[in-house]
């Protein structure tokens, strides 16, 4: 089963937009791309098409969460965050029921190029005290988190989600738990702390070192923001060695997060796998194994580390 | 910490309060530029209590009953001491923006007291008409006449800028009931107000949504493209008035970033266009406000010519000055005293 968190998104919101009618969708000419269309077609009425006025959108969504709605604003994820400023005063600073939708999240974009790649994202709005950041990591997850926003949670939040199809990691007694970090393996060698469309490139390279003997663990963190400090800690009180893989800058992403927990609390090595540099076109898998985020670079960057 | 403040009856008259409410008296402190509060529990004080408490509802457009000429005179008379209140506000903070609050002052106060259908008590009402003060810098002319109102008790005024305090240096809806928006960074307010018509629209139109935007802010890129997509929503329930008062940090507007042909512009986004020739003259406001309501089909923009400064002659004369410097305290007794001799108020009040 493989499928783009996209996808399940898009269909997710449309189911639920039949019972909770305060659900309102905004999008800025890329509904078809971000799925967001399937709302739009089933309910035209509570759709707003905002044509390419990202920063717009995020005013305009913050003003019908004043009024009582549950606003979804839809677009590449490199274009709806990088209007920074809307996002920290009208959203956040307003305490605006509205998640941000960034679709086609980091370089899994693939050819368009760089300028179509969320590559600073997650590190960028992390740092609103109020803002949850949930990065699912298969068609499943992606699911449950819309219904957590739609049903449970108030407030800002950033949904980042993949353009490219990824393999579901959980089966389907799955329950996401918002703000826990989800173990999906156990290991005491080394831990891998991934997210989003890394998750299940850790797991292979998990299984591929436990048949050289290697104890890897894998954790998904399909919340990044807030983290799981708790688990981070119970984690290094366990293992040696934590090797954190994203789809992201690793300045400021994921790995930037478990540093500052680890340097917080319990002081363990830590390899960041990530992008180090802008990005370039490419089809999504080469993309990944060049930069060593698919299941063989995340394996190779992991024996790397084991052997400094 | 010090509290100096003494009770008297309210020389502003509150007519809504007093009328509507049966009240007649409010707080107002005295030996102001000492005045403390414990601003470290405002927060808390705010949400235990509110001064006043009613149900009814504010906002006169649809009151039959109302003499508008009578409203107009007694805003008349509340505005020197609004602009009192707002530059002896400045002066204790210390820092913040007299321009563009006294030129702001008259255009706030007609929106409260002649438009806005408000609970002073439940400043969450969902009916409640939504004022968005997009150009931040000036809500010093929201907060006195929130304080008037009742939203929070008049020697929070003085907390203004203050560690703690609910009066943020710019607008902040996290912490003051009756805010509805936080702004101050310039250019996002009309967006907010547009996704608010969206709401009241889908809700079956319910309440209109008032947007008071700077001249200087208009240079944003965002208001324009809300100017293009309100005009596409056909958000008649949407009106934006300018306080085009011409100044801005760097100099005159017209200097910095020129805005003219602003009326051609706004009515080629498809926007109803009002000029008001005058915005610190109620009946000019007035007229423009009740002609926005009876538009269809397309929001309106009101043009209100103001002098920055407004009421204080060295301001006036020196607008650009006076966008983001809080008079001295020296400043502003001469200042209270021009106000209120031009009103035709005691003079003794304004000296300590």
């Amino acid at each position: 089963m493989s499928r783009a968190t996209r996808d399940a998104f898009g269909e997710t919101l449309a189911r639920l937009g039949a019972d909770e009618p305060n659900i309102v969708v905004l999008d800025a000419d890329l509904s078809e791309s971000t799925r967001s269309s399937k709302f739009a077609h089933a309910f035209p009425d509570r759709f707003f098409e905002m044509g390419i006025q990202e920063a717009n959108m995020l005013g305009t969504a913050a003003g019908l969460a004043n009024g009582g709605k549950i606003a979804f604003c839809c677009s590449f994820s490199c274009f709806v965050t990088t209007r920074f400023d809307q996002i920290r005063v009208s959203v956040a600073y307003n305490d605006a029921n509205v998640t941000i939708v960034g679709t086609h999240a980091g370089c899994g974009v693939g050819p368009d190029g760089y300028t179509q790649m969320s590559l600073e994202d997650v590190a960028m709005l992390r740092t609103l005290p109020n803002m949850l950041v949930l990065q699912p990591a298969d068609d499943l997850e992606s699911e449950q988190a819309v219904e957590y926003l739609v049903k449970e949670y108030t407030g800002p939040a950033f949904l980042r989600l993949t353009r490219q199809k990824v393999p579901r990691v959980h089966d389907d007694s799955y329950r996401f738990q918002p703000g826990k970090a989800d173990q999906l393996r156990e290991g005491t060698d080394l831990v891998f702390c991934a997210s989003g469309a890394t998750v299940h490139g850790a797991l292979e390279a998990a299984n591929r070192l436990s048949d050289e003997g290697v104890s890897a663990g894998v954790v998904n963190f399909h919340t990044i923001s807030p983290l799981d400090r708790e688990a981070v800690a119970q984690l290094a009180a366990k293992v040696p060695l934590f090797v954190s893989v994203e789809d992201h800058s690793v300045t400021g992403g994921l790995g930037a997060a478990i540093a500052e927990v680890l340097a917080e609390t319990t002081p363990r090595r830590l390899h960041r796998v990530g992008l180090r540099d802008f990005g370039e076109s490419g089809s999504p898998e080469d993309l990944y194994a060049k930069y060593h985020i698919d299941g063989p670079g995340i394996y190779l960057e992991a024996k790397q580390a084991l052997e400094r | 910490m010090e509290v100096q403040c003494a009770y008297h009856p309210l020389s502003l008259g509150n007519r809504v309060l007093s009328e509507v409410l049966g009240v007649t008296e409010m707080p107002r402190s005295e030996g102001r530029f000492h005045a403390r509060t414990d601003i470290g529990n405002s927060l808390a004080l705010i949400s235990e209590a509110t001064p006043v408490q009613s149900q009814a509802i504010i906002g006169h457009s649809e009151g039959e009953s109302m003499d508008r000429e009578a409203l107009i005179h007694e805003l008349e008379s509340k505005a020197p001491k609004y602009r009192v209140d707002i530059v002896e506000m400045l002066a204790e903070a210390g820092s913040g923006h007299p321009g563009g609050s006294l030129s702001a002052i008259d255009l706030v106060s007609a929106l409260y007291h002649y438009k806005l259908r408000l609970k002073v008590d439940d400043p969450q009402w969902a009916d409640r008409d939504r004022f968005v003060f997009s150009k931040g810098h000036g809500v010093p002319a929201q907060y006195v006449v929130m304080a008037d109102l009742g939203y929070f008790e008049r020697e929070k005024l003085w907390t203004l800028r203050k560690l703690g305090s609910p009066l943020q240096g710019h607008p902040c809806a996290r912490w003051l009931p009756g805010i509805e928006a936080s702004t101050g960074s310039l250019g996002q307010g009309l967006s907010i107000a547009q996704g608010m018509a969206l709401a009241s629209r889908l809700d079956g139109d319910k309440y209109r949504i008032y947007c008071l935007m700077g001249d200087g802010e208009t240079q944003e890129g965002q208001v324009w493209e809300a100017a293009m997509s309100c005009a596409k929503y056909r958000l008649d329930s949407i009106t934006a008035i300018v306080d085009y008062n011409k100044a801005q940090i760097d100099g005159l507007t017209k200097d910095v970033m020129d805005l003219e042909p602003l009326a051609d512009k706004w009515r080629s986004f498809g926007w109803h266009v009002i000029t008001v020739d005058d915005g610190h003259d109620y009946r000019q406001i007035f007229d423009a406000l009740d002609e926005a309501e009876q538009v269809k089909g397309r929001p309106t923009y009101i043009i209100a010519h103001t002098i920055k400064g407004k009421g204080v002659s060295f301001m006036e004369s020196s607008p650009v000055s006076w966008h983001g410097v809080a008079p001295t305290k020296e400043e502003a007794e001469r200042a209270i005293l021009g106000i209120r001799r031009k009103a035709g108020l005691p003079l003794e009040e304004a000296v300590r």
